[in-house]
């Protein structure tokens, strides 16, 4: 009972982490109808950039400022230079090349703050079972997952956004300033992927430290649906709790097969997730 | 001239090619030649599966790991098996792995299928922790093996060069059959236009988990023979850095084809190379080194897609289809 109840309460910790860089996918597909594969890597870069400034400035919280920032330029650049010129090449064409960026990122990343771990500090208290740095993973989650519904629901640029992203050229007779409209969504997907770094980086600081926790974030996006932020929200808790049992009961080492197995399992059932329509026809 | 016997010729040719090139050159440089063939057998494999029947895999170094501990655990607990059995085995292991994934991956597509792969590169080395006692923990396994003929006078790296290139060529003239054969042209129907390929009937998930086999156990026999030429078996060596990389070496030489898949395999060795020798003569750290090859390839993916789609191998047919319609 003890260790289950440890393990839930971990494991709902992990999961707001897994949600946050999951809603980044979201966002970023909802916007462009592309996953991004250098999700990770963006936020990776962003943390250095906050590392760096803790280093230098010695307050944790403009770092954690700058790192956003540089996440939301990274992003529209990433899209502009990168993905727009990509989805001419079809599903394919685009995985490439964000699998592409991910290892330069990663490369460059180790190149300027060498592939030796960095200590890279918590926002608050981390000890104990649910400790105040646990708090705030949830509820920065929470708030950026309610931000994006009402931007997407109940907002017009979230509108625009929408329409750029499903239907452009009906957007732009409509005028919808798509390309800009796209960037805007890249940018903020960005952004919320910096946040998700700055959340899931800690203790520990390395060129590779996100890729397990893109695996999880990934799983936990397409159990969602891909396009439904409250879907990856619950599954990303749901998949932090998961794995925390498969961690606790069955060895940390069977964690990433077992979220594997759990995405296999969940597309093999629905197609589209758990939370998803899928397209009633595809030709 | 059959195709099967035009394809047996070239490979002979290949090889006879391949030995008096191991003859001439010192140890270090045949070790390298025999990375190539092993390379060559992994991109050619994964070039089966995304170019011939547009199923992506981020999870070929996955493959390669478990061809290489199949080939470690049987040099160390069955030591009477030939070294051959040891990796046709290694082969076969992968081949029902792949299939596994292949049935799960028959109902993905794009994006989906790539993040089921990348699971399956970032997880599975990190199955040896679980079993340190079996798999050697994150040290791997090490091991001698002992495949030279009692006969045979010549130094051990050429004679490994000469195995590794000789089931090389053997999965080329394979692989180079099937795919100019009844089920290339199913693999490729399938491709295209999944409805259309139902509708000729063809059996759409069963063309996939088969492409799927064919890819792994290429990916596996690669591994094995990777085991075979260094005496090791480490989680540390299947990243999904390898993974990328494979995927990297066979778009930079032309997705689809075989001929792309030895540009690739060579890039995949003389970049890291050259990486090494451009940082070394400029004096750079070893942080640089270590991470330039990652940088080139990551480089070689966008720009490749972006610029000349249909890579090395296509820029070459261009300039051949130029150059015969020159002719009178």
């Amino acid at each position: 009972m003890n260790t289950w109840w440890t393990l839930t309460v971990g494991g709902f910790a992990s999961g707001a982490v897994y949600a946050a860089l999951g809603l980044s996918l979201v966002i970023i597909f909802r916007a462009t109808r592309v996953v991004n594969f250098a999700q990770p890597a963006l936020a990776l870069l962003s943390t250095y950039f906050a590392f760096t400034v803790n280093q230098v400035t010695g307050t944790y919280w403009l770092g954690f400022a700058v790192a956003i920032v540089a996440g939301a330029v990274l992003g529209a650049l990433s899209d502009r230079l990168l993905i727009r010129p990509a989805r001419a090449h079809g599903e394919l064409g685009s995985v490439i090349v964000t699998l592409g960026l991910l290892l330069v990122v990663q490369a460059v990343a180790g190149m300027l703050w060498t592939s030796e771990p960095r200590s890279f500090g918590y926002a608050f208290d981390f000890r104990g079972l649910f400790s105040a740095a646990n708090v705030f993973a949830v509820l920065v989650v929470l708030v950026t997952a309610a931000g994006v519904l009402l931007l997407f629901k109940f907002t017009s640029l979230g509108l625009r956004m929408r329409a750029a992203a499903f239907a452009p050229e009906a957007a732009a007779l409509a005028g919808v300033r798509v390309g800009l409209m796209v960037t805007a969504g890249t940018a903020l997907a960005a952004a919320v992927g910096a946040l998700a770094g700055l959340l899931a980086v800690p203790p520990l600081l390395y060129p590779t430290v996100l890729d397990g926790i893109f695996v999880y974030s990934l799983t936990a996006a397409v159990i969602g649906g891909l396009d439904n932020p409250i879907g990856t929200v619950i599954a990303g808790f749901g998949t932090g709790i998961g794995l925390s049992y498969v961690s606790g009961y069955l060895g940390p080492e069977l964690v990433t097969l077992a979220a594997l197995a759990i995405l296999v399992v969940v597309l093999s059932v629905r197609p589209h997730g758990l939370f998803g329509r899928g397209l009633a026809r595809r030709v | 001239m059959s195709l099967l016997l035009r394809h047996t010729l070239l490979a002979l040719a290949a090889l006879a090619a391949v030995v008096l090139l191991t003859m001439v050159v010192d140890p270090f440089t045949n070790v390298r030649i025999a990375t190539v063939g092993y390379y060559l057998v992994a991109v050619a494999g994964l070039t089966l599966l995304t170019g011939g029947n547009g199923q992506i895999s981020l999870g070929h170094g996955a493959f390669m790991f478990i061809g290489a501990y199949t080939v470690g655990l049987l040099v160390i607990y069955v030591p009477s098996f030939p070294f051959w059995l040891d990796l046709l085995l290694a082969g076969v292991t992968a081949g029902l792995a792949g299939m596994l994934t292949g049935a799960a991956a028959a109902r993905l597509h794009g994006p989906y299928l790539a993040g089921a792969t990348l699971g399956l590169a970032v997880g599975l080395p990190a199955i040896t922790q679980r079993f340190p006692d079996f798999l050697g923990g994150s040290n791997g396994l090490a091991f001698t093996v002992n495949s030279l003929p009692a006969g045979l006078k010549v130094p051990q790296t050429q004679w490994q060069a000469w195995v590794v290139w000789t089931t090389t060529l053997l999965v080329l003239v394979l692989l180079a059959n099937v795919v100019r054969g009844r089920f290339g042209r199913m693999l490729r129907a399938v491709r295209d236009d999944e409805v259309a390929a139902a509708l000729s009937g063809i059996h759409i998930g069963r063309t996939k988990i088969m492409a799927f086999l064919l890819s792994s156990a290429c990916g596996g026999l690669a591994g094995g023979l990777q085991a075979f030429l260094l005496g090791t078996a480490a989680p540390g060596s299947f990243s999904v850095a390898l993974s990328l990389s494979l995927l990297a070496a066979m778009v930079l030489g032309g997705v689809g084809s075989l001929w792309g898949a030895l540009w690739g395999a060579l890039a995949l060795v003389y970049v890291p190379a050259w990486a090494n020798d451009v940082t070394h003569s400029l004096d750079l750290s070893t942080n640089i080194t270590q991470n330039l090859p990652l940088a080139v390839f990551g480089t070689v993916l966008v720009v490749v897609v972006l610029v000349f789609p249909r890579g090395i191998h296509g820029a070459f047919a261009r300039l051949w289809q130029s150059v015969r319609k020159g002719k009178p």
